[in-house]
């Protein structure tokens, strides 16, 4: 796809700006008790997501990869509106999202909707799949009561459900047929951004392939913009007009797909790459980077990359990379490419 | 490497076929398996979920229960035929000769016993010697599959290492009397890109150094092309391609092949649209009588609503199928 509405000076249609999500995990029973010893057991908080800028245009396939934990989903669930940040802020078609009220918070409340990875865990396992579809355009007023109907059977078909099925359950329905009406549900309300988390991670290849398909002709047709979460880099490859790499809380590296591809900046994004298995590179050797994936409950200091990274110096473990920007619309948090990691 | 003309095979499997007797009826999990893999070998088994694959690989170890039963066919390690043995015998196979590794390290851990106990547990089992002896076995095993300071590992429980950790241990575990048969059910499916491919490579090595052979189970056709010598794609409980590596991916015959590896994306142009296979998988209780994959299938012709036999080309690739894929053709264009 290449990228439509990418034109400069574009409104962005959502933006987020040095956001922020902390998670408090609260003190746990044997740490109260130990406590009531003298122990001094605190509640320790996670950085889930620690200060990220993001923006995506209308019509944009914003790609965000990274590995366990490293807060995809939570800065997923902050643009969907699910979680309000700690810090920063968020704007929509420019305004910050702080201060819509009435209709035009009722426009960034349905323009963003999240689709999730288990489509049976989202779907209601008691009402019928066209009342699923139907009840969020029928509750909003979006159609006139006779027509819910006939509009849900146009979202069935759109998504390449037969409309005979709107009588069905959710357990009647294949792992695929559930992500498609997981996919109806959210274009029922008209968004313009859909957050897709880990959305074909849970399909068999031939059935990630049609819903894959399905999301790449939703967008031609009504001009959809997603916020992609991923960690599979061939799908993402695949789908994305940018990429947004994160490693622990941050954002690492960021910019257009082929670009990043044919040139990662950052020595994860290096190694990210590399290891991706692909159908061309036959019984290769595989290469690793050491070590394991932090704990956000303490990260390590300076860049939280450092003590994985085969190019770390002193510096990596004092100080924390600033977010440089490069050109061709690409940013990289990295001492490698601001002076040097001396 | 090329399987042939290097003496008699680890594994042979023929004609395998495994069938649950459910209240709903027979399921044919698997039906009508044939493979081998040899000394040092890498046979990497692909298919979607509920295609067979961990049925296939349970049946080789003995671990098939009730409703479930071998109905049919031989699998023979090093020439012994395993079917039919009893359960005390297979006992006294499993973990020494051949092993398993799967997707959830914790089938193979047990969440309240130390590591050392465990992996002491399991030298001792089948090997009378000491203590002392079997700690230093675990901890060179450990050593092995890439943990550090394993002799401080050694007294953590399970709950304690991260999820690639974990399957570390289950792998090490697996590793401990150097068994000529690894089967790895999806192993590396649920961890991080990183841990991922820090496993790959230490299986890799393992192959090479000690010859162990190795059946790769996954459903990442990419997995399997970095990792194995020869590939087998099983589909509703058959095993409908099965050749080298290069060939089955650069040149499928089988329509199912072919439909998998342009599903994989990566292989399409970038945005362009996939070459999807229509449908889902069939039901394994209620599969079509000829060709299970018919219903979904490009090419099918009348003759297709009977089964196809099992054919062979002259380079060694088996396959089942009445209508195959022109060989030395492009790929299909997507339509519009
Ligand atoms: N509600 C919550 N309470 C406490 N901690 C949380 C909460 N949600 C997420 N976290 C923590 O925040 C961090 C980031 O979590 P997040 O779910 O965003 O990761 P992710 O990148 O989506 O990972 P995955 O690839 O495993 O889905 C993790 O350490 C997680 O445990
Ligand atoms: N204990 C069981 N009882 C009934 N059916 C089973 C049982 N175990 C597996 N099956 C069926 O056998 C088929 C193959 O399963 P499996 O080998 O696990 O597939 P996969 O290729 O995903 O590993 C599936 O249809 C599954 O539902
Ligand atoms: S800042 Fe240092 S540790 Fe971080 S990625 Fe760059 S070189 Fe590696
Ligand atoms: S036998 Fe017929 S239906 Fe089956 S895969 Fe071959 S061409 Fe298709
Ligand atoms: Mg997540
Ligand atoms: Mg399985």
């Amino acid at each position: 796809m290449s990228a439509a509405g990418a034109e400069a000076g574009a409104v962005d249609l959502v933006r987020v700006e040095g956001v922020a999500k902390r998670f408090v995990r609260p003190v746990d029973l044997a740490g109260r008790i130990a406590n009531l010893l003298g122990a001094r057991n605190r509640e320790s908080v996670v950085h889930a997501v620690d200060g990220v800028d993001l923006a995506i245009r209308p019509g944009e396939v914003v790609a965000l990869v990274g590995e366990s934990g490293c807060g995809k989903s939570t800065l997923g669930r902050v643009v969907a509106g699910i979680h309000a940040p700690s810090a920063g802020r968020m704007l929509w078609e420019g305004r910050d999202i702080a201060t819509l009220t009435g209709p035009a918070r009722q426009a960034y409340t349905l323009g963003v909707q999240m689709i999730f990875q288990d489509p049976m865990s989202s779907l209601n396992p008691r009402i019928r799949a066209g009342e699923i579809v139907g009840e969020a355009p029928r509750v909003h007023g979006l159609v006139a009561k006779g027509e819910v109907d006939g509009y849900v059977a146009e979202l069935f078909r759109r998504v390449g459900l037969d409309p005979d099925y709107r009588r069905r359950f959710p357990h009647q329905f294949s792992g695929g047929q559930r992500a498609r009406i997981g996919i109806a549900r959210a274009l029922a309300v008209r968004p313009r951004l859909l957050v897709c988390d880990e959305s074909v991670a849970a399909l068999d290849v031939s059935i990630q392939a049609q819903v894959l398909n399905l999301f790449m002709d939703l967008r031609a047709a009504l001009g959809l913009a997603y916020l992609f979460i991923s960690h599979d880099l061939g799908v993402v490859r695949h789908i994305s007009d940018r990429i947004v790499i994160m490693y622990l809380g941050r954002v690492v590296e960021s910019g257009p797909t082929e670009a990043l591809f044919a040139g990662p900046l950052h020595p994860y994004t290096r190694a990210l790459i590399e290891n991706v298995p692909r159908l061309d590179a036959r019984r290769r050797a595989f290469t690793t980077i050491r070590g394991e994936i932090p704990s956000p409950l303490r990260p390590p200091s300076g860049c939280h990359f450092h003590p994985r990274c085969p190019e770390a110096g002193p510096r990596c473990a004092r100080e924390r990379p600033r977010e440089m920007v490069v050109p061709g619309g690409r940013m990289v948090a990295c001492h490698l490419q601001d002076g040097g990691v001396a | 490497m090329a399987a042939a003309g290097r003496g008699r095979p680890v594994l042979e499997v023929s004609d395998l076929a495994t069938h649950f007797l459910t209240r709903e009826g027979v399921v044919k999990a698997v039906d009508g398996v044939s493979f081998a893999v040899h000394a040092g070998e890498v046979l990497g088994l692909v298919g979607e979920s509920g295609s067979g694959k961990s049925v296939t690989g349970f049946s080789i170890l003995g671990l098939i229960d009730p409703p479930g039963r071998i109905v049919a066919g031989s699998i023979r390690l090093k020439g012994e035929e395993l079917v039919g043995r009893g359960e005390a015998a297979m006992r006294a196979l499993r973990g020494r000769r051949f092993a398993m590794i799967f997707q959830d390290p914790m089938m193979t851990l047990n969440p309240v016993l130390r590591i050392d106990t465990q992996m002491i547990e399991a030298v001792t089992a089948h090997e009378a010697v000491s203590v002392k002896a079997a700690r230093a076995r675990a901890v060179e095993v450990l050593g092995l599959v890439g943990i550090p300071a394993p002799e401080e590992r050694l007294n953590a429980y399970p709950h304690q290492f991260s999820g690639g950790m974990r399957q570390r241990v289950a792998i090490a575990i697996a590793l401990l009397h150097r068994p000529a048969l690894i089967i790895a059910d999806e192993p590396t499916t649920a961890l991080d890109v990183t841990i991922q491919s820090q496993i790959l490579a230490e299986m890799q090595g393992l192959v090479r150094d000690h010859g162990t052979a190795l059946i790769w189970i996954t459903h990442d056709l990419a997995v399997v092309a970095g990792l194995a010598d020869r590939v087998a794609v099983m589909y509703a409980g058959r095993i409908v391609e099965q050749g080298a590596v290069d060939s089955v991916l650069d040149s499928p015959i089988h329509p199912y092949t072919q439909g998998l590896i342009g599903s994989v994306p990566g292989t399409a142009r970038h945005g362009a649209r996939l070459r999807q296979i229509p449908g889902a998988a069939p039901s394994l209780l209620r599969l079509p009588p000829g060709c299970a994959f018919e219903p979904r299938c490009a090419r099918a012709i009348p003759v297709c609503r009977a089964a196809p036999s099992l054919s062979r080309t002259p380079d060694g690739r088996a396959f089942r199928c009445h209508n195959p894929v022109p060989q030395g053709a492009a790929l299909p264009e997507m339509p519009a």
